[in-house]
């Protein structure tokens, strides 16, 4: 594929980066001054850069054949032998990423103006808001690794910032650390990666531009062990940013954002960015058969680890977090599987942003409505009281568990049939991992959606005490009045579950999205049609996983309190160990080592510059004792001084 | 003329005169042997200057009689400053400055 350079209205494509970091800065240096109008300048900046993001994707459409387009911005870091430029890559792959970040970021800020009204510092948000979705733009718009890599940071930071929001409660403050420090342990993976590239192909530009060659033209030069080093430090990074295991224990506390964070940086967009970047290195991952098949058991195993962690968590925002987990696991499995798989990793991740998206400001909803109690067990019978939220909730629901033809169907099919299709021990065992954590994601969502919608209210009889210090300890346990969230909150909800209900069978049927995205990824194999046998297996076990979630939480009663469980539900809902094992692995010999050097510090540096120091003070106290105020004395040393002056000389004369 | 003797003078002065220094307690004498000093190596020039044949160690002797007359202005206007302050002329007694 060719890049050629931007012309008519692509040239304004920077107005796209403009808008939101405009925004963010009017609202994070304005400060109070902004306090009344600012939501709504945050939300119509996010809007302005929906609006562009439209009609560069239909200008892109107009364009037949070549739909690569690059804007050169400026050069950032001109020195000879080093050139690093800011530009911007419109293409098929980046312009279905603009149209998700900017179009469900939007949706979720219209309805961040509802749920956070009634917080003191709602500027502040949309500041951070506008500032993250400047950055993920960034992230995906640019046109080399390095401008990759600022956005990269930039989200980063955003997430950081918004995981934090409530810095009052402590949980959110060590939770915007956590999730700050384990993203260290990627970024490092991405920085050695860019390093890497640099070092052995000299640039950092994704494609090759007036003559010159980018990084995925020299991709094969490198050799096979040269491509793999660089898979798998990108790997190292997505991992991080897409909470894949090992690096997966960041998400889960994430939660303590609020909600459109949530929905929004940490179900549609951010943590997606790890699939990105493996897509958008496919020229790469191509060269390297060891790389992908790390790819795709990063993906398997954490498919699996989130749906389980989903199932034991009484949480609604963890259950939900679990899921998001497992579903870019989903993606990253199909981004490891080659051309097979980009296309649908890609329309899975598209997918996921709108239903994801969708349960996320429904699980707002109903902590809008229930003083922000998230306990779902003490929810039940919500269903009578939010109808609108409980239908979007469901649309969702149905799409993330894959039932025809909501989009998950699709979409999540075309990945297990990829897998399938893979062949050989590997592919059956990926495929065995997909089509298993499907029907566990059928039981645990059918169990969110049961004990929060469905069965006796269970919230007057255990006296919900208000959650996120809305009221101190000790005063009287209150009985929330659930209620349906106003239309700013109820309309996101429904274009996202509008989107949920028909995105999937938009983007692949008749191939549309395959298409669209072929000159980047490549075209996947002939598809065998909707219908295929792992599909039919996928669908009855995701219909067995409704059905024992029916059995165990729909039939009889839940109980308000959580039964002790098994041993899997305990290390279910203790993350599966991965806080003990980062504990026991890497915190604890980290503080013995630190504990180390801190004791050879102050016993033998410290001891070393002390005892000098003293030894020298000790032996000046003596010396001083000369200085006796005796005139006489002073002579004497003076004459003793001289005569051997003079005998020194006489000796070196003579 | 041998300078020999008039060495052996100056010499024998000025190492009376350092003993005095060293081993006298009265600011007064001191003065004195440090006087004794100068003209000890006074001798000593003057001795050199007419064993060489030229004014050189002449001049210098008068240098060093105009220094040390102007030193025993300042020392004994400081020793009759010490003395009305501590009814003393020991240089012992005038040891405040030391560690």
């Amino acid at each position: 594929m060719t890049t050629v350079a931007a012309t008519g209205v692509l040239r304004a494509s920077w107005l796209l980066l403009a808008f939101p970091v405009f925004g963010a800065a009017v609202l994070l240096i304005g400060g109070r001054f902004t306090d009344k109008w600012g939501h709504l300048l945050g939300v119509l900046m996010s809007l302005a850069s929906f609006v562009y993001g439209v009609i560069a994707f239909f200008t892109l459409l107009s364009y037949n054949g070549n739909r690569s387009v690059d804007l050169h911005m400026y050069s950032w870091i001109p020195v000879n032998g080093f050139q690093a430029n800011i530009g911007i890559l419109l293409d098929p792959l980046s312009i279905s990423f603009v149209l998700l970040i900017t179009g469900v970021g939007s949706l979720i800020l219209i309805y961040s103006v509802g749920y956070m009204a009634h917080d003191a510092e709602r500027r502040r948000f949309f500041g951070f808001l506008n500032l993250f979705i400047a950055a993920m733009l960034l992230l995906v718009l640019s046109d080399n690794y390095l401008g990759l890599y600022v956005g990269w940071e930039g989200v980063g930071l955003a997430s950081y910032l918004l995981i934090g929001f409530w810095q009052f409660k402590p949980t959110a403050a060590v939770a915007a650390k956590k999730a700050f420090v384990v993203n260290r342990v990627g970024d490092a993976g991405l920085t050695l990666a860019i390093m890497l590239m640099f070092a052995e192909f000299g640039t950092f530009n994704f494609f090759g531009f007036n003559g010159s060659k980018g990084v995925f033209d020299l991709a094969g030069s490198g050799g096979t062990g040269v491509a793999s080093a660089i898979g798998l430090l990108l790997l190292l990074g997505a991992c991080g940013k897409s909470a894949q295991v090992p690096l997966q224990s960041w998400l889960l506390d994430a939660m303590e954002g609020p909600t459109p964070v949530s929905a929004l940086i940490h179900a549609a967009t951010m943590v997606t960015a790890g699939v990105y970047l493996i897509v958008r290195s496919n020229p790469i991952f191509n060269d390297a058969p060891t790389a992908q098949l790390a790819v795709t058991v990063v993906g398997a195993v954490t498919l699996l680890f989130g749906a389980i962690i989903g199932c034991a968590k009484d949480d609604i925002k963890k259950a939900l977090a679990g899921s998001t987990m497992s579903q870019i696991g989903y993606m990253t499995l199909a981004a490891g599987l080659g051309p097979a798989g980009y296309v649908f990793a890609i329309a899975h991740l598209l997918t996921h942003g709108f239903f994801k998206a969708g349960l996320f400001l429904g699980a707002g909803s109903v902590m809008h409505g229930m003083d922000d109690e998230v306990n779902m067990r003490r929810y039940g019978g919500l269903r009578k009281f939010l109808p609108i939220t409980y239908v979007t909730f469901g649309l969702g629901y149905l799409a993330i568990i894959g039932i025809p033809p909501f989009s998950g169907f699709f979409t999540k099919d075309g990945i297990i049939d990829a897998a399938w299709e893979k062949g050989g021990t590997s592919g059956w065992i990926l495929a065995a991992c997909a089509i298993i954590g499907a029907g566990i994601t059928a039981f645990y969502m059918s169990r969110v959606m049961l004990m929060t919608w469905y069965g006796p209210k269970r919230w007057e009889e255990n006296g919900v005490l208000g959650g996120a210090g809305a009221h101190p300890a000790g005063t009287e346990p209150h009985v929330p009045h659930p209620h349906e969230s106003s239309l700013v909150m109820t309309i996101p909800m429904i274009l996202l579950a509008i989107g949920s209900v028909a995105a999937g069978w938009f983007l692949i049927v008749n191939s549309r999205f395959a298409d669209f995205l072929k000159p980047v990824v490549g075209l996947p194999p002939e598809s065998h049609g909707i219908w295929t046998w792992p599909g039919i297996i996928t669908l009855i076990l995701v219909v067995l996983g409704v059905g024992v979630a029916w059995a165990i939480y729909g039939r009889v009663p839940v109980a308000a309190v959580a039964p002790r469980g098994t041993a899997v539900t305990h290390a279910a809902r203790a993350d599966l160990y991965g806080d003990a094992f980062n504990e026991s692995v890497l915190m604890r010999p980290g503080q013995w080592l630190t504990r180390l050097s801190v004791y050879f510090d102050s016993r033998g540096v410290d001891g070393l510059v002390n005892g000098l120091a003293a030894t020298i003070g000790g032996s000046s106290g003596r010396l001083r004792r000369l200085q006796s105020g005796f005139v006489r004395s002073y002579a004497l040393s003076m004459l003793i001084g001289a005569v051997l002056l003079v005998a020194g000389l006489l000796v070196v004369r003579l | 003329m041998s300078p020999a003797a008039f060495i052996f003078l100056a010499v024998i002065l000025f190492v009376i005169g350092a003993v005095g220094v060293l081993v006298r307690r009265n600011m007064i004498l001191i003065f004195m042997s440090v006087e004794l000093m100068l003209n000890a190596c006074n001798l000593a020039f003057v001795s050199f200057a007419r064993l060489h044949g030229n004014l050189d160690g002449q001049v210098v002797a008068f240098f060093v009689m105009v220094v040390a007359a102007a030193e025993v202005v300042v020392g004994l206007a400081i020793l009759m400053a010490i003395y009305r302050a501590r009814r003393s002329a020991s240089v012992d007694d005038a040891n405040l400055l030391k560690y």
